[in-house]
């Protein structure tokens, strides 16, 4: 008969204390002591910086703490869904930024990042490191950190010399290759966005009839890029044996290969390209401003730069960083990747997925 | 605990925690969209034949979806009520095991099985096809139409139908003439959960459903997230909103009325027919068994071979990850116990004020607690990010706000449970106890609550599976690194090339599996003792 005796009232009071405490801005963990500032007595040290960025942000264990000894500067990192989604949440609260550095606006939507006046701008002494072909914002609103190739992929041993493997774009839709290629809807994955980019920096207004060509050689529309490289890609057990991913994938497909292999099962068409670039900006609305720049200046230093490889599986943007053994061996990144000016990107974008959704989904 | 006080903290505690959580933060979001552009976009929507095709595919989806896991579902449910049999509360366990598996390990487990019967092409084909969409709803939202109906069912009185059964009915006539109708509460409960979940629901669409299909979920999402045009998304998500009030309006109106002749003597229940057992678990096994079974043999599939080591890598933290497998799994069992106990509060005290309050505050909260059931996850979480910005209640920040988000889930859940047996507690058993003098506050602790107990822990593992398996709303809200869950580590995992990770992503989808089997099978095992003590 326990529980005839029993009242509601602990219960009751139970989360009438749990929501008081959760209402009462319970702490955010940030309670850690900074290790120790090393370099002589600065006005940041002893600050906290808050990083926001994507999921998919990552770095080895001790690399932000090499910055907190350093600088004396504490990051705390805050991970906010998808580039689209982080983007979208820093033009919502941008009266009241979620953090003082943002790290993860890609080229495709940093026009929208700009438009929304969401950073202040910074000039960071390691920019002389990085290629200018990274730095698309001349008012430094922005800082390149990493870029990445979405490429076209294909399983090497679908080809052989009867059939090669295709050598670029105008291949694809060849009759021979009916069947073979799968892609991701660009309004809902940023490797189809940035595909659908590849060709029309590639035919220019011709994109539309390639597109139409590409359908009637039965590409495979998918989500997101999982389903793609997972669902119809032989590499996850499909039977399509061409498909819409990185010029990363290759050395993945080895440092995480099952059972283990000397070389990938699967190489890149460099020809199909784009290039995403990856930057940080200093969030407009920040207190903590001379503790965000040394923030962004050692994302571009080689401690980070050189981390960012094997964590996140894109390229350092700066040019002295050494890269991990697998991306020199099993990485042959394009010569020319296909690029577009943000401002055109963000001016057409929804013209141009609204034209494809018509000319291969409808 | 004085009546006063305990009448002020039944209708307060709910009020503050919706209010705060869900009213607020969806206000701020909407009158944020409403002054950008959406207003123009709301006035346009009617004319758009764009969105009456999304806005009517949403509608039938959600409406047949519902249907066929009703009808699914019965059988099953009366099999776990009415029958005994080795292994029953197993079943009712393992059927809540398919709400924590994340859509696209399901998507690719559904796809996998397409496959392998011959239905991802030709003139039978599966994949990227409503149907897809449609068998994946019954297969996720099974559980709730078996263990909602199947707990209600367990305490009906059986007398009406063993008398009609005398008087010469058949046993599908006394189906549909006694215990259907005796039924309609809970199928009514469990069918508006169901609606709604798949009114909203989001990675089966698009995954399953393909490129080629959108409901006013997807597109509020491809609005905002994409497109950067929180106008257009903002009317979409209004035009939900009174989807959504309407359609529980109607499914609380149909629950409203009092059943009566909850039994409080348990009978032993018959053993289950050979036959009958067979037919129900083979049903079950087809809808819910299939796809599983997939995925546990990708979790075992390692190195070419079948073996453990897929499992022993959860240990192991990986590059791309903050943590360890394992210890995202410790985040998410422990938000889920806070988001439970939550839950479980809020859902309580509101079930207490939809049935004894007065009627007008007892129609709001009914209303007003589903609510978020129905609201997309992109609109509860951004509507967050810029509502609770200001101290004291930034909360952008706190470990408190993705178990917020959570019990926010699992409040209707407990309530759908909660309110139609609490309903049925014999009105003569109360008035009883009120002549022989015992006060409100003594007949709800006395008689209310041990008799609802049974329902409330199946509300728990309801709301526990739910915060176990949640991945939408959480994707939306801000978190450390440390404090990865496990879906969350489940999508990262799968979002990079190699057979490793892949391996390891089902590993943990299994043990994710294997967890909230469990859970809800030790708080089931409490609930029989509840039963029993009455």
């Amino acid at each position: 008969m326990r529980f005839l005796h029993q009242t509601t009232t602990p219960a009751v009071l139970f989360v009438l204390a749990a929501v008081l405490v959760g209402a009462c801005g319970a702490g955010n963990g940030s309670s850690t002591v900074p290790i120790s500032a090393t370099t002589g007595v600065q006005a940041i040290s002893g600050q906290t910086v808050t990083l926001v960025t994507h999921d998919s942000f990552w770095v080895s264990e001790g690399t932000l703490r090499e910055f907190t000894a350093e600088s004396g500067v504490e990051v705390e990192v805050q991970r906010l869904g998808d580039t689209g989604q982080l983007v979208a949440s820093a033009i919502l609260t941008s009266g009241d930024p979620l953090g003082d550095v943002l790290y993860g606006v890609d080229n495709t939507f940093l026009q929208r990042a700009l438009g929304a006046d969401l950073f202040t701008p910074y000039e960071s002494p390691a920019l002389t490191g990085v290629p200018a072909s990274l730095i698309l914002d001349p008012g430094h609103r922005v800082t390149p950190i990493d870029f990445g190739d979405v490429c076209v992929n294909y399983w090497i041993d679908a080809f052989d010399d009867d059939l090669p493997q295709p050598s670029g774009l105008a291949d694809l839709v060849d009759p021979a290759y009916s069947g073979m290629l799968a892609v991701q809807n660009p309004e809902t994955s940023s490797p189809g966005m940035a595909f659908l980019l590849a060709t029309i920096a590639e035919y220019g207004d011709g994109w539309e009839e390639y597109w139409s060509a590409l359908r009637h050689n039965d590409v495979s529309v998918t989500t997101g890029w999982e389903d793609a490289y997972y669902g119809e890609f032989i590499a996850g057990g499909g039977d399509r044996p061409i498909v819409v991913s990185y010029a990363s994938s290759p050395p993945a497909e080895v440092i995480y290969a099952d059972p283990p292999v000397d070389s990938p099962p699967t190489a890149v068409l460099t020809d199909t390209c784009f290039r995403q670039v990856e930057f940080a900006g200093i969030l407009a609305g920040t207190e903590n401003r001379a503790a965000s720049e040394a923030l962004v200046d050692f994302l571009l230093s080689p401690t980070f730069q050189e981390d960012i490889p094997l964590n996140m599986f894109v390229f350092p943007a700066l040019e002295a960083a050494t890269l991990p053994d697998e991306f020199v061996d099993f990485v042959k990144l394009p010569d020319n990747p296909h690029v577009l000016d943000p401002a055109m990107i963000e001016a057409n974008r929804n013209d141009w997925t609204e034209r494809w959704t018509d000319l291969v989904l409808r | 605990m004085t009546g006063r006080l305990a009448r002020f903290l039944c209708v307060g505690i709910p009020v503050a925690f919706l209010g705060l959580f869900f009213i607020y933060p969806v206000v701020s979001i909407l009158g944020f969209g409403l002054t950008g552009g959406g207003l123009e976009h709301l006035v346009g929507l009617p004319g758009s034949a764009t969105f009456r095709g999304v806005a009517w595919f949403t509608l039938w989806q959600a409406a047949v979806s519902t249907v066929l896991t009703v009808v699914v579902a019965l059988p099953g449910a009366h099999l776990v009520a009415r029958r005994r049999f080795a292994g029953r509360r197993l079943v009712r366990a393992l059927a809540t095991v398919p709400f924590v598996l994340p859509t696209v390990v399901v998507g690719g487990a559904f796809l996998a099985v397409f496959d392998r019967l011959g239905m991802s092409d030709g003139s039978f084909r599966l994949t990227h096809t409503v149907w897809a969409v449609l068998i994946a709803h019954v297969f996720f939202n099974l559980a709730v139409v078996l263990r909602t109906v199947g707990s209600y069912w367990e305490g009906l009185d059986p007398g009406p139908e063993e008398q009609a059964r005398v008087l010469g009915a058949s046993p599908a006539q006394t189906f549909v003439m006694v215990t259907l109708p005796r039924l309609r509460p809970a199928v009514a409960a469990a069918a508006s959960i169901v609606f709604l979940f798949c009114l909203t629901s989001f990675g089966v669409v698009l995954l399953l459903g393909g490129p080629g299909i959108a409901t006013i979920e997807t597109e509020i999402w491809r609005h905002s997230v994409w497109r950067g045009d929180f106008g257009a998304a903002t009317a979409l998500a209004l035009v939900q909103l009174v989807a959504v009030l309407a359609v529980v309006g109607v499914g609380n109106g149909l629950q409203r009325r009092r059943a009566v002749g909850l039994r409080t003597v348990v009978a032993r229940a018959p053993v289950a027919g050979r036959w009958e057992l067979a037919a129900n678990l083979g049903l079950l096994g087809l809808v819910m068994g299939l796809p599983v079974a997939v995925l546990v043999e990708r979790s075992f599939l390692s190195g070419g071979g079948y073996s453990l080591d897929n499992y022993r890598a959860l240990a192991v933290r990986v590059d791309l990850l903050p943590l360890t497998a394992l210890e995202a799994l410790v985040n998410s069992f422990v938000f889920a116990l806070a988001a439970t106990a939550m839950a479980v509060t809020v859902g309580g005290l509101a079930s207490l004020v939809v049935v004894h309050g007065q009627r007008a505050l007892s129609r709001v909260f009914d209303l007003g607690l589903m609510l978020p059931l129905g609201a997309s996850a992109v609109t509860i979480g951004f509507g967050m990010l810029i509502a609770l910005d200001q101290p004291p209640l930034d909360l952008r920040s706190s470990r408190w706000l993705v178990p917020v988000a959570h019990a926010l889930i699992g409040v209707p859940f407990v309530m759908r449970t909660l309110v139609p047996t609490l309903r049925s507690i014999d009105r003569r058993l109360r008035e009883a106890a009120a002549v022989l003098g015992a006060s409100p506050g003594v007949i709800r602790r006395r008689i209310d609550f041990p008799i609802s107990a049974r329902a409330l822990v199946v509300g728990a593992g309801f709301a526990f599976a739910v915060s176990l398996g949640e991945f939408g709303a959480t994707s939306f809200l801000p978190r450390q690194p440390d404090r990865l869950t496990a879906p969350l580590a489940l999508f990262r995992l799968l979002g990079t090339p190699g057979q490793q990770l892949r391996g390891q992503a089902m590993a943990l989808a299994v043990v994710l599996m294997v967890i909230t089997g469990f859970s809800v099978l030790a708080i089931e095992t409490r609930r029989g003792s509840a039963g029993a003590d009455l």
